[in-house]
């Protein structure tokens, strides 16, 4: 088998995980919550392996370098690091709950790729692409990536939660507001470091590559924006004690800024700059 | 300190100033990616008429504002800019106004607390044990030194003080975030006052001693001359490049300093200057370099194809005729034309900037090497902030690693004895993350009440 049916595989794990994950938060059962965990973790060494096949196969076709390189890669790794994110999160508080609201995104991310209006092929690299800075660069910004949108996950779970009233069957399996509250800004937290750490190694790399660290081309400035608007959150919250709902509606609104930058800023201003999607 | 200075100095002080100004740079980044930047007047007409689909006369007022405000090149504007400056200024005051508190928490004698404080901990614990004041001291003491918890001690009104704690310095991890701001400005700062930023093309085999500024295209003297001695482009099966390299020699006084091939990704730098290869130019000529194997007299000739050359001093002659595609797209052999002088004529096929040696009937032999004449192409950047903004970037992580993820956890135990017993109370604070450090906590008092003869309350 090849990477490609094996990360076209994957996304079909995901979206069974998500299914299970669904199904145990609306009816209750600890077998479907055990079997989302089990699809996760399967699905995710899956999707690990598939992208050191991917790896390999570029060495194959003499185009070697890690896969990380273009749209559709990074949308696979993107899937690969809600994933682990979210099994990270799932071990650390305990509750299974969270993953009919992270998980749809790790399986997103995958049917996007395997979407067909997302090149597959491994490419050569043109020579701006050749350099360790470039892995770097993506594989920080996408665990950041990552992290925001388990955090907008979350915050949707909370609003669900905040609006519904009190002691309904479905929404007493969820965690407290306050735990919910807590998780979407620790995951906010630890992307804004890692977004910080994506810029910074893309600078770095512009640099080395044309000798200027910042041009204020679209993506560079997305980025920025998005890193601000983080920014002014965590100090909302850190110094002027926001919490909650209002938190929970600016998580959802950061993550929109992400895709904007993301996958936004390729299709709608790349007509306008000269600067285009890669 | 009069109140409207007062005034003025808080509200550059304040969080909520921050807040705004962090969402107004966002807002105007906006901006700028939306319109179009350093355009013409016209181009700016015709964006506000197709994309927005505006009248001419509207158009052209939004352009007339477009050029009032300084859009077009709306992030070295003066009010952007200004934005920066004020966030600066903020993070300054700010910084000045809670510093000295953070640093007084950070140096605090934790020792001199007031016991009734400590008592009325959130997260704490109380133990009776028959030991004596000091050996129960001692006991916690030794336990705690295990899990990696150093103690002092104090003897206080009402009972001995125990104080641990862990990463007091980690509160001043968001000053390291807010300074490696000013830092990266400071680097960003000293780049666009001292930075210059060019191109130069340069030929194969020739020198330069100038680059161009980009925009407006006056020379810049570099100070020495460098050389490209030779541009390779490889290519990928498909055509698509692969890499490119040039040999790049800094002259001085015509003495040669340094030579260095460079590559995309791979600059060179001299004094300052750092030369980046990033683009080529193709002639449709040939560089043909021509050896006599005996004499190991070498000649070099530049010539477009079909164009036939001579080297007199050896009496050749010779041209390529013919570019042959390899299939490699783009990618030549020759088809090299070789006569000796007295009417012989010999076709020899020579791959791409490989060697062949060719035998003439006379005897005599020469070694010929073509490969395509192409200009490098480079950017030339001297950026003096640069390595500020990099510290920047290194404290800013560091910076917020530790705002994110250090904690400064305090313990506190307080030894007293009451008629026969020995009251042991354990209490602790954290500025961050309670839930993870009350389950440390807990651990920690579990193995406080191990110690034999101390009985858990
Ligand atoms: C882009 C700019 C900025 C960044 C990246 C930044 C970053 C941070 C970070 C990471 C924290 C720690 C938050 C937490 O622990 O959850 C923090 C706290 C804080 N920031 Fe900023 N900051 C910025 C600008 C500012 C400005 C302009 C001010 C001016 C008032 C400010 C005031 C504060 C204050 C008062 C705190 C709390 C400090 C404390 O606990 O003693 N920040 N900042």
């Amino acid at each position: 088998m090849d990477s490609s049916s094996l990360l076209s595989l994957s996304t079909f794990g995901y979206l069974a995980a998500t299914g299970a994950y669904l199904a145990a938060f609306l009816f209750k059962s600890k077998k479907a919550g055990l079997a989302g965990t089990t699809l996760t973790a399967l699905t995710f060494l899956l999707q690990t392996f598939a992208l050191g096949l991917r790896w390999y196969e570029s060495y194959q076709l003499g185009a070697g370098h890690a896969p990380l390189t273009n749209m559709y890669e990074s949308l696979v790794f993107f899937s690969w690091a809600i994933a682990s994110f979210y099994l990270i999160l799932e071990y650390k508080f305990k509750n299974r709950s969270l993953g009919a609201f992270a998980m749809p995104f790790a399986f997103l991310a995958m049917a996007f790729a395997s979407s067909g209006w997302v090149d597959q092929n491994i490419n050569p690299l043109i020579p701006a692409l050749q350099s360790n800075w470039l892995i770097a660069h993506v594989v920080t910004c996408f665990i950041g990536y990552a992290a925001f949108a388990v955090a907008c996950g979350i915050a949707v779970m909370y609003l669900l939660k905040d609006k519904a009233p009190k002691s309904t069957g479905l929404l007493a399996a969820l965690p407290d507001l306050k735990v919910i509250d807590d998780i979407i800004h620790k995951s906010m937290v630890y992307g804004f470091l890692w977004l910080s750490a994506g810029i910074i190694t893309g600078a770095i790399w512009a640099n080395s590559a044309w000798g200027t660290y910042w041009s204020w081309d679209p993506k560079e400035t997305w980025s920025l924006i998005t890193w601000f608007f983080y920014a002014a959150i965590l100090h909302a919250r850190f110094t002027r004690g926001w919490h909650g709902t209002r938190i929970a509606w600016l998580a959802i609104g950061g993550f929109l800024c992400v895709v904007f930058t993301y996958y936004g800023v390729n299709y709608l201003l790349s007509g306008l700059h000269s600067y285009g999607g890669s | 300190m009069n109140p409207q200075k007062n005034n003025i100095w808080m509200f550059l002080a304040s969080v909520k100033l921050a807040l705004s100004i962090l969402f107004l740079l966002a807002a105007a980044s906006i901006i700028g990616t939306i319109l179009p930047q350093g355009e013409a007047a016209g181009v700016y007409r015709d964006f506000y008429t197709t994309s927005f689909g505006l009248s001419g006369s509207s158009a052209d007022i939004l352009t007339k504002i477009t050029f009032q405000l300084d859009l077009d090149a709306m992030y070295q504007s003066w009010w952007f800019r200004g934005l920066l400056l004020l966030l600066s200024l903020n993070l300054i005051v700010c910084s000045i106004e809670r510093l000295p508190d953070v640093w007084r928490l950070v140096v605090l004698d934790n020792l001199a607390t007031p016991l009734d404080r400590i008592t009325n901990m959130r997260t704490r614990r109380q133990y009776t044990t028959n030991l004596g004041v000091k050996e129960s001291c001692e006991a916690v003491s030794a336990k705690l030194q295990t899990r990696g918890w150093q103690t002092s001690r104090r003897d206080r009104d009402g009972g001995t003080l125990l104080f641990a704690q862990k990463a007091p310095w980690s509160r001043l991890g968001v000053y390291v975030v807010h300074i490696s701001i000013l830092t990266i400005f400071t680097g960003a700062l000293i780049g666009s006052i001292w930075g210059q930023k060019g191109a130069v093309n340069i030929p194969e085999t020739l020198t330069t001693d100038k680059i161009y500024q980009f925009g407006p295209g006056t020379p810049i003297d570099l100070g020495f001359t460098v050389k490209c001695n030779w541009f390779h482009l490889t290519k990928y099966p498909n055509g698509a490049p692969k890499k490119y390299e040039s040999e790049l020699v800094i002259l001085e006084n015509d003495e040669e300093i340094l030579t260095k091939t460079i590559a995309v990704n791979d600059p060179l730098t001299y004094k300052g200057w750092t030369f980046y290869q990033s683009s080529y130019q193709s002639h449709q000529k040939f560089i043909i370099s021509v050896a006599n194997s005996d004499t190991q007299v070498e000649e070099r000739f530049l010539a477009p194809p079909k164009q036939a050359v001579r080297w007199q001093q050896e009496n050749l002659l010779f041209g390529i005729q013919e570019l042959i595609p390899t299939a490699i797209p783009g990618n030549y052999k020759y088809k090299l034309l070789l006569s000796d002088g007295k009417g012989g004529q010999k076709i020899h096929i020579l791959p791409d900037n490989e060697q062949l040696t060719i035998n003439q009937e006379d005897g005599s032999s020469y070694t010929f090497h073509v490969k395509e004449f192409y200009s490098t192409g480079l950017q030339v950047a001297k950026d003096p902030g640069v390595w500020i903004v990099y510290l920047g970037c290194g404290l800013m992580l560091i910076g917020l690693w530790v705002a994110f993820f250090v904690f400064h956890k305090r313990l506190w135990i307080l030894v007293s004895r009451e008629q026969d017993t020995t009251h042991i109370f354990l209490g602790g604070t954290t500025n961050k993350n309670k839930a993870g450090f009350e389950t440390e906590f807990n651990t920690l008092s579990d193995s406080v009440a191990d110690i034999n003869q101390i009985e858990a309350q």
